[in-house]
């Protein structure tokens, strides 16, 4: 039964930090219904932007993590601007192509500049946040992302319902051509959206660092499992992507440790594959079914 | 009709009949220059070149089939495969089975190969051909990432990581046992693949793959059922894959599941790209130049080696090759997006007027 708990909690954890890597990628899905296969490398330059602050800089946590979050912001932006913007108005398969290149892109340059090498986080999370529970730790690691995410899930919950630039997202992601006649800044809400889902991932690959360790391949493989979840979930559904995540890290996590380790990785693929036979939109996407 | 004569170009377009729109040579010059190109191919390519090249050049050639089927998908019928890699690598698998296995003769089990792919490919485009927008990408990295699996780990099968070893292959008792045959066999398997391409996208099928790329609506209004016809164009381009893989098991000898994998899959996404989506030229063209580029680099970092600039450029050789692949896709995605074939489209027109282009 401690087994059975272990794993539990291991799946919950695990799923949470897929659900909010996942969140990244289906905003920019709601607002320009692209599919970003660079979502790994994001969360890889974030992992490894930390790093960097962290070893080589020598910056203490907190700042370093703001900072962080800063660079994988403008990042964004600039990956918008530069490789996006260009393709407004073109046939999707070539923006989804772009992603598939700006993913080689990164990895490459990631691989160039820290190599294949595994590394981690000098250990920062004060241990008074471990939880007992009736014999299971449940390592600060795990509590801190848990905290994190339910954060960062509120903060973006209460963005996109009150201030006026997630009504303008939102007003996009419905109806490009409406929120255009409007008044609405199509171009620069492509852009926030870009650079707030880049901020999601960088997040969202620091704290898979600090659980997993750093390394880029993992993290890329990682950036491509959110398919899976977003399936699940709904594509153009947040909390689709949280429960979605859940959902696809509890199966992970038993098979891993009842059936065997190995088909743990492809278990979230098959699901996937069942997904798309019988309900295509998810659990909580919107409903469009046309059958052309 | 008119007859095709021993002219050149001309200057506009006067076709009078359907069929002469159709036509894939306008003039005789242009089949001219096919026979002279393949006579070029089959007698000057294996008498000349070294065996290192001639080694690049069948593997450019097996590679090309593969990525005239994944255009005939991406550039005709507008869906994305991420999983060819895969695909590749069950008709690798497939003709080695059958053919370490059972002995199976060359042919058939190069077109098992096909055929097994075909069938595996439809297992992962079922589900996503019904729906309407990019789903095939999602499920063939699906497929990609189980396919992995399962070659892996079904050991009484694939033989895990061990890999299987495949006899020679023997066509009518003619064996192949020097590369140079093997090149030729490529060859033509090339050839009749290639012509076969063309032709699919002259009959009705290969328009109803472009009326479905360009507008799914619009064709689905004018009667084409677009559920089979995606399912047929993966199908086919699956079996393209299967095809091409079974002939690089073959020319490999010995295969394991580790060359099929994602990255793979991408290369042939880079290949279609650059060269040029929609153009079967441009499918020659992309794995052309992603090949070369691939040998370049390689030759760059043995360069480095020597030159003991780096010491650890062999570590870094593959990260750079990922990199350069990802910035080629995007450049020209960015400032060419009908890739080289429409580059060499461009040279061409330049010149038909030379020089009096006015």
């Amino acid at each position: 039964m401690e087994f059975f708990f272990q794993l539990l909690i291991n799946g919950l954890s695990i799923g949470f930090l897929y659900g909010i890597s996942a969140m990244g990628f289906v905003m920019i899905y709601k607002s320009s219904s692209v599919l970003n296969f660079a979502h790994g490398e994001l969360l890889a330059m974030g992992a490894y932007i930390f790093l960097a602050l962290l070893i080589w800089f020598k910056i203490p946590v907190i700042p370093a993590f703001v900072v962080t979050l800063a660079v994988c912001f403008s990042f964004g932006f600039l990956v918008e601007r530069v490789f996006l913007r260009p393709l407004i108005g073109e046939p999707l398969i070539f923006v989804i192509m772009l992603t598939i290149g700006l993913a080689s892109m990164l990895k490459g340059a990631i691989l160039l500049l820290w190599g294949g090498n595994l590394y981690t986080y000098p250990d920062f999370i004060p241990h008074f946040l471990t939880i007992h529970l009736g014999g299971i730790d449940i390592q600060p690691v795990y509590n801190v992302s848990f905290l994190l995410g339910i954060g960062f899930l509120l903060i973006f919950g209460l963005f996109f319902k009150y201030t006026s630039q997630g009504i303008f997202m939102r007003s996009v992601a419905d109806n490009q051509r409406a929120a255009l006649s409007l008044g609405v800044h199509v171009r620069k809400i492509f852009a926030l959206s870009w650079a707030i889902a880049a901020l999601v991932a960088g997040m969202s690959g620091v704290i898979l660092g600090v659980l997993n360790g750093i390394n880029v391949h993992e993290l890329s493989a990682l950036g491509l499992k959110v398919f899976p979840v977003v399936i699940l979930g709904g594509l153009d559904s947040i909390a689709g992507a949280i429960v979605g995540g859940v959902i696809i890290g509890l199966l992970e996590s038993f098979t891993g440790g009842y059936l065997s380790p190995s088909l743990r990785d492809v278990v979230p693929y098959i699901i996937l594959v069942c997904i798309l036979m019988v309900k295509p939109y998810g659990l909580f996407g919107q409903v469009e079914i046309e059958r052309v | 009709m008119k007859m095709r004569k021993w002219n050149f170009r001309l200057c506009g377009n006067y076709h009078e009949s359907y069929s002469e729109e159709l036509t894939i040579f306008e003039t005789y010059f242009g089949r001219f220059w096919l026979l002279v190109g393949a006579i070029f191919m089959l007698v000057f390519v294996p008498l000349v070149s070294s065996s290192y090249a001639l080694y690049i050049i069948t593997n450019i050639i097996i590679y090309a089939i593969a990525v005239i089927g994944l255009n005939v998908l991406t550039g005709f019928t507008g869906q994305i495969s991420l999983g060819h890699g895969a695909f590749f690598g069950v008709g690798a698998y497939t003709a080695a089975i059958v053919a370490a296995r059972f002995g199976s003769p060359f042919i058939f089990s190069v077109l098992a190969g096909g055929v097994v792919t075909a069938m595996v490919g439809l297992v992962f485009g079922l589900p996503s051909s019904r729906l309407k927008g990019l789903y095939l990408a999602i499920a063939t990295l699906a497929g990609q990432f189980i396919i992995e699996y399962v070659l892996v780990h079904w050991e009484s099968l694939t033989m895990g990581t061990m890999g299987i070893t495949l006899p020679r292959a023997t066509i009518l008792g003619w064996e192949l046992n020097e590369d140079r045959k093997f090149y030729l066999v490529a060859l033509v398997f090339f050839f009749l693949f290639l012509w076969m391409a063309v032709n699919i996208m002259r009959t009705k099928y290969g328009r109803a793959f472009i009326a479905i790329r360009d507008n799914d609506r619009a064709a689905e209004g004018m009667g084409i059922p677009i559920f089979p016809y995606k399912l047929l164009s993966f199908a086919l381009s699956s079996f393209y894959a299967g095809v091409a893989g079974a002939l690089w098991a073959y020319f490999t000898v010995t295969i394991t599941s580790e060359p099929f994998n994602l990255g793979l899959s991408v290369e042939f996404i880079a290949m279609v790209i650059i060269g040029g989506m929609g153009n079967m030229s441009g499918a020659i063209f992309g794995t052309v130049f992603i090949s070369l580029l691939n040998e370049g680099l390689r030759f760059m970092a043995d360069m480095l080696i020597n030159a003991r600039i780096f010491t650890q450029t062999a570590l870094t050789m593959a990260p750079l090759k990922e990199f350069v692949f990802g910035l080629a896709i995007v450049l020209f995605i960015l400032f060419e997006p009908r890739g080289l074939a429409e580059v060499w489209r461009i040279v061409r027109s330049n010149f038909r007027l030379w020089p009096f282009s006015y």
